[in-house]
């Protein structure tokens, strides 16, 4: 299948991409892994008149440790943060990057491309949300920073103007007594998860004293859970504390029925997730090495 | 409609030879490597970045050929299937696949041969998991994916020391 013919720009900064992306204007878009975007422009859902490629610019895939956080370049590609030893201290950003697509889709897709994209189905938003996570926005007037819950606005829609572009994406390294885990629940490896679920936790002996978690796959974007982190908080993890999370977390979610599922069938299977995470995040917590991967049906 | 879009000049090597090339934008890395290089062991099957019927190496890392463009290749080393052969000599990881019927109809074989090249290129002993997460974006329609796990563990085996 071919895109709509188009215009190719390789820009040589991120500064000079937002310039000719302010240049070119609405029917410019930038390329960065492009697996997203390129499935796109194949099927015609996407034909912009003008590429600017990024993939040619020097210094933008990198992971930092600095000042207890971690940063990373734009197009620092998920198989990179896969590997990092610096990320395997997080691990819940490690089940993230390890758990998306497959091989060749974590060889090219980069941790800001799907920020940018903000699909209501990606993996980065919605583990992201349950950390302290910021995005550098690089534009012409210069760089603005963005907390991510206000960075992702609505399914496909960022904070982001036209001619800005992600510069940074900054997370926080969590506490020592904090464990996090990533779950996906998908039909086979390269699609898109039916729902997926993310938590980030504290442990004071056998009680949670504070405790994030987002849901992915059912809203149009990553969902919050407040009262399911309030029925978590402050409590020991016992089957009830469990039943609470899980009954709030079935009410939070609000997923579209598709052929990946009915809305129900979402509801349950999100809160099952949810179950699952919080004892791998737990066990992490208190210092456990636990290996996770998606679940297939 | 964007009229008279330039082509841009690239130089890609392909198989340890270099081509200076003109492309389209839009076209396809795996277009190009079929259409103009007319190396047609690279199969496009599901054209959705599903099946990695299209996958070759990309500086040493598997990409699927029909999700990036042939510009974004401008100064790679790419491997396709037609490069795995040396002097008439299978390369052990083709050698595998015919040994341990890692195949049926063979569409999806190249792909899955370069998913396994990136795999043994990193991990020298992988265990089953290792294999069944190093092929799992590439689709085997004949679902013959036994025979495939012996293949990449017998290649594995034939390429330790090498």
């Amino acid at each position: 299948m071919y895109p709509r013919a188009f215009h190719y720009h390789r820009a040589g900064s991120l500064k000079e991409a937002a310039t000719m992306l302010s240049q070119l204007g609405d029917e410019a878009k930038p390329l960065a892994g492009g697996q997203s975007l390129i499935p796109l422009m194949k099927l015609r859902f996407a034909s912009p008149a003008h590429l600017v490629d990024l993939n040619f610019i020097p210094g933008t895939s990198y992971i930092k440790e600095e000042g207890g956080s971690l940063r990373f370049g734009p197009l620092t590609r998920h198989s990179e943060i896969e590997d990092s030893a610096a990320v395997s201290k997080v691990p819940i950003l490690h089940d993230c990057a390890a758990g998306i697509a497959d091989v060749q889709v974590r060889n090219r897709g980069t941790i800001g491309g799907s920020l940018a994209e903000a699909d209501p189905s990606g993996d980065w938003a919605v583990v992201l949300m349950t950390l302290a996570t910021e995005v550098h926005c690089l534009g012409k007037t210069g760089e603005r920073k963005i907390g991510l819950p206000e960075f992702i606005q609505d399914a496909y829609t960022t904070a982001l103007a036209q001619d800005e572009l992600v510069n940074e994406v900054v997370v926080k390294i969590p506490g020592t007594y904090s464990g996090g885990a990533y779950l996906a629940f998908k039909r086979a490896a390269p699609v898109y998860p039916t729902a997926s679920a993310a938590v980030q936790l504290s442990m004071e002996g056998d009680v949670c004293t504070e405790a994030t978690i987002a849901l992915g796959c059912v809203g149009l974007t990553p969902i919050r859970p407040k009262d399911a982190e309030d029925a978590l908080r402050g409590q020991p993890i016992t089957e009830k504390t469990m039943a609470a999370v899980q009954e709030a977390v079935r009410a939070a979610a609000d997923p579209q029925a598709d052929m990946r599922g009915s809305v129900d069938y979402k509801r349950h299977l999100v809160a099952a997730l949810v179950k699952r995470a919080i004892q791998v995040a737990v066990r992490r917590a208190h210092g456990e090495k636990v290996e996770v991967s998606h679940l297939y049906a | 409609m964007p009229d008279a879009i330039p082509k841009v000049a690239i130089q890609v090597k392909v198989n340890g030879k270099l081509h200076s090339l003109q492309v389209e934008p839009r076209t396809l890395l795996v277009e190009m490597l079929r259409e103009q290089l007319d190396l047609t062991g690279t199969h496009v099957g599901c054209d959705t970045t599903y099946c990695g019927a299209c996958t070759v190496l990309l500086n040493g890392a598997a990409v699927k050929s029909c999700t990036m463009f042939a510009v974004q290749a401008d100064g790679a080393e790419i491997l396709t299937v037609e490069g795995l052969e040396k002097d008439g000599q299978l390369h052990p990881v083709q050698k595998a696949f015919g040994d341990a019927y890692g195949l049926q109809c063979g569409y999806c074989t190249p792909g899955i041969m370069l998913s396994t090249l990136q795999l043994l290129s990193r991990n020298q002993r992988p265990c089953e998991k290792d294999i069944r997460k190093a092929i799992a974006g590439n689709t085997c329609r004949c679902t013959g994916y036994q025979n495939i796990l012996k293949a990449v563990t017998l290649a594995a085996e034939s390429m330790k020391g090498a």
